[in-house]
């Protein structure tokens, strides 16, 4: 094998020294020499003219990247409370078994590493796992034993069977957005005859809000940034790293022509030249798909210079991969990201509608948005409006995962009842439902009848349902480990909130905690809701406050001493013993 | 000029002045950690937290605008302030009678100023590596909390000595050298960034008791009247942007 600074001038020669092009040499490197080590570092910061402390910075941040090598074969498990109801932690423990090795070790050879990762987004085909990157979804124990044989033979990934990296589309439901044809060029037709004032106000009558979550109006984001002076940029959110989360993974396959459309949309509106999609390094598998895509439309003419061949209409889009970690969701920490820096969250004001990428003004927005932006060109406002709520307008790809006999994508107008949601993807009569991810809002069944809305139960798209047999303090516990993994560590409220909070919850699930416990979690889940930096801590909480909030025997049932008294609720089997134990 | 409103009190500020250079300006002191006036302001900490027209906001980092109406001096605040100083207390290794920076500290100063009295949270008891490579200077990264002033400082004297790496509780300060420790870095002893150091993660050698226990600092005066008195002076030394 080449030294890792023979790797890393190699990467450094193949993307070149751009800031943005950090992140893919890093990668690289990794997936070459399996870790990054310091000689390579150096390389690396002395041609991006960075120092290496900045470098070991960047890369300390990113699950994916490690200064120490990882295994030959590196593998992750995706750690979501669905792909552990699907059996993950046997199928761990299996492999780990069969390989000799520990969780969170390499081995003595270095062939292979075995760990977790927050959810790769295939929560509707779990359990899923990811080896040196590369998704493998539908797990069960005879292929845990086909991968480890496969590893010890040393067999290279491309003589592993292909079928096992097909990850299915998923489509249950489709509506308006997932039905219509592609149309490529046709909206930017229409919009060079509406002109950017035009497409605007088509836009703002559509009503359309960002579909990452927020719920912020499009028309008027593009609105700001358009009128901020100076060099504009757009970009895209492709990080979906909610936990629960993955219609986009489809929308970037599915509806690419439309995604790339609208964002050329905005450029158009903006003034921008340059647009970046980030996508989450998870989604690794779609990369090849995206760049051919990108290169097709250039050939059409649709992107590049002189779009349709219109004078001064030039825009062209970069994909950057990012390299795990959630925080980069939030779109300044995405910013920074792109930059080649730490993903941490920056200081608003300014937004990035008039200091973004590099302090330039830009417009960040979800796929689905854009995707939703290219419709409406296309169809007009009024196409849009005929669905939804009067506050939330036009359909919502939900992800639904978990216990349900149907799950996948689903496209369902705004307003409509958790109730019938539970109906269409059969889930029989749940204990409860986290909506919009561990960050939306974890409902128990008299809330059923609310409505997935902005003004009600607001969602990026996440819709987990929990079976009857549940437990949802084990599953609050479990995300008060993903937000503590996630932090990013910037600020004091969430960085040592969210650790407190999952020590907090480890010892009630153990059988030890007690009252005061409880009341202790409440005020953290205040304190970090008033003082963090950003929005992962604002949320960070949410888990365990929602469940506090509605199931309370479920935890009075789990505090010291319970065992003693008569419990409602189902404290699980395990739990119990603990208790006896310690009571 | 125009004006806001803290805790009741008019405050003039100019165009471009933050809620705390205008309250520091006007001798109202605001609970700070990361803030330096000579500085970018950082946002991290947390300890400047005010609620700002029924909002929490951070002081140091939000502009000034006419007519808001801050508070910061409430009794619901002084509780955040002093859980986050805990929460800063328990996460890192902090034995005050054994620490050199004791008296001087901000952290500890802090503690005494929001009335604190226990840790509150349990002990993290982390492992954190000290680095007693130069000659002139320690790094004790068991007392540090991540303010970024050293690496602020370092990057505006152009040796860039200091960077964070890690996320979340793994953050961990690192160094710019070969080897990754400090006696090899560019760090001199008479360096700003050698002495911005809020807490005793980063001290200077041979230095520690020149001035004896009861005579330091904060054994004078309290770390509201300490911070008036040498911050006021310094306010508009910060120049444009220091984000690397
Ligand atoms: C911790 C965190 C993670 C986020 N993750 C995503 C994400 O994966 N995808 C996304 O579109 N928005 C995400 N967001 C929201 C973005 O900050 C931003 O609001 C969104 O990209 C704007 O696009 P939209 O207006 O089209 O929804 C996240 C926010 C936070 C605070
Ligand atoms: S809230 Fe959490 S994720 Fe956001 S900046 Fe603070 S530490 Fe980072
Ligand atoms: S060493 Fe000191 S100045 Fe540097 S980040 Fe830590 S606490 Fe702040
Ligand atoms: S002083 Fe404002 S966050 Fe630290």
């Amino acid at each position: 094998m080449p030294d890792a600074t023979e790797i890393a001038r190699d990467a450094i020669a193949r993307h070149g020294t751009a800031p943005v092009q950090l992140l893919a040499v890093l990668h690289e490197i990794q997936r070459r020499y399996h870790g990054i080590p310091r000689a390579a570092m150096e390389v690396v910061a002395r041609a991006f003219g960075r120092s290496v402390a900045e470098v070991e910075g960047v890369i300390g941040f990113y699950s994916f990247l490690h200064e120490r090598p990882h295994g030959e074969y590196a593998i992750s498990f995706s750690d979501c409370p669905v792909d552990r109801f699907l059996g993950q932690d046997e199928l761990i423990e299996r492999l780990c078994r069969q390989l000799g090795v520990a969780p969170g070790q390499v081995r003595d050879d270095g062939r292979v590493s075995v760990e977790t990762t927050s959810c790769t987004g295939l929560c509707d085909q779990g359990p899923a796992l990811l080896v040196n990157g590369r998704a493998i979804p539908a797990l069960d124990p005879g292929r845990i034993d086909t991968i480890a044989g496969l590893i010890e033979q040393r067999r290279p990934l491309e003589q592993w069977p292909g079928a096992w990296f097909r990850v299915e589309h998923g489509i249950r439901h489709p509506g308006p957005l997932l039905e219509a044809p592609e149309q490529p060029g046709k909206a930017l037709e229409l919009a060079l005859e509406l002109g950017p004032a035009g497409v605007l106000e088509r836009i703002e009558r559509s009503g359309l809000r960002g579909r990452g979550g927020a719920g912020y109006p499009t028309a008027l984001k593009w609105r700001y940034c358009r009128e901020a002076p100076g060099e504009h940029h757009v970009v895209c959110n492709a990080d979906e790293g909610e936990p629960g989360t993955f219609k986009d993974r489809e929308l970037l396959r599915l509806r690419t022509g439309d995604l790339v459309e609208g964002m050329t949309l905005a450029a158009f509106v903006t003034g921008a030249r340059e647009g970046f999609l980030y996508l989450r390094a998870e989604y690794g598998f779609l990369a090849a798909e995206l760049e051919q895509h990108i290169a097709e439309r250039r050939s059409a003419g649709l992107l590049g210079h002189t779009i349709l061949g219109r004078e001064g209409f030039d825009f062209d889009l970069h994909l950057v991969t990012g390299a795990g970690a959630y925080v980069c969701g939030e779109e300044s920490a995405l910013l920074n990201s792109i930059e080649g820096r730490r993903g941490t969250p920056r200081n608003r004001p300014p937004y990035p509608v008039t200091a973004g990428l590099w302090g330039r003004p830009t417009v960040v927005n979800n796929v689905e948005s854009y995707i939703a932006a290219c419709r409406i060109v296309l169809q007009g406002a009024e196409w849009f409006t005929r669905h939804g709520t009067e506050r939330s307008r036009g359909t919502k790809l939900l992800s639904i995962s978990g216990d349900c006999a149907r799950p996948g994508i689903y496209e369902l107008p705004f307003g409509t009842p958790v109730g019938e949601v539970l109906e269409l993807c059969d889930a029989g009569e749940p204990v409860g439902v986290q909506v919009g991810g561990p960050s939306g809002t974890f409902i128990a069944p008299p809330e059923f009848a609310r409505r997935i809305a902005y003004e009600d139960l607001s969602t990026g798209g996440a819709f987990m349902v929990f079976g009857p047999d549940r437990d949802p303090v084990a599953i609050a516990a479990q995300f008060s480990h993903f937000f503590a993994h996630e932090s990013c560590g910037f600020c004091t409220p969430c960085r040592v909130g969210t650790a407190l909070q999952q020590r907090l919850m480890e010892r009630i699930c153990g059988g030890r905690g007690t009252v005061a416990d409880l009341q202790e979690l409440e005020q953290l889940a205040g304190l970090m809701r008033q003082a963090s930096h950003c929005g992962l801590g604002h949320t960070a909480a949410n888990p365990v406050s929602d469940t506090l909030a509605r199931y309370p025997e479920y935890y009075q049932a789990r505090l010291q001493g319970a065992a003693l008294q008569p419990q409602p609720g189902r404290p699980p089997a395990d739990s119990r013993k603990e208790v006896a134990r310690d009571a | 000029m125009p004006e806001f409103l803290l805790d009741g009190r008019s405050v003039p500020f100019e165009p471009g002045q933050t809620v705390m250079e205008a309250a520091i300006a006007a001798g109202i002191y605001i609970p700070h950690l990361c803030w330096h006036p000579a500085f970018e302001p950082h946002g991290s900490c947390k300890l400047c937290t005010v609620d700002i027209d029924g909002r929490p906001a951070s002081a140091c980092t939000r502009p000034a605008e006419a007519g808001m109406q801050v508070t910061s001096g409430s009794e619901a605040l002084r509780r955040l302030r002093l859980r986050l100083t805990q929460m800063l207390f328990v996460e890192g290794n902090h034995f005050c009678p054994s620490c050199e920076k004791s008296g001087d500290c901000e952290l500890q100063a802090m503690g005494y100023y929001l009335g604190m009295t226990d840790n509150h949270y349990p002990h993290f008891y982390p492992r954190r590596e000290l680095d007693a490579s130069h000659p002139d200077i320690l790094l004790d990264r068991d007392r540090c909390i991540f303010c970024e002033l050293c690496v602020r400082a370092s990057r505006k004297e152009g040796k860039s000595v200091f960077a964070l790496a890690g996320r979340g509780p793994q953050t961990r300060l690192v160094i710019n050298s070969p080897s990754g420790r400090l006696g090899d870095s560019e760090l001199d002893a008479g360096d700003e960034a050698a002495g911005i150091c809020p807490v005793g993660a980063i001290v200077r050698r041979n230095t520690a008791y020149r001035v004896p226990i009861g005579q330091r600092r904060y054994d004078l005066a309290g770390i509201d009247e300490e911070s008036l008195a040498r911050e006021r002076p310094l306010l508009g030394r910060a120049d444009g942007p220091t984000e690397d």
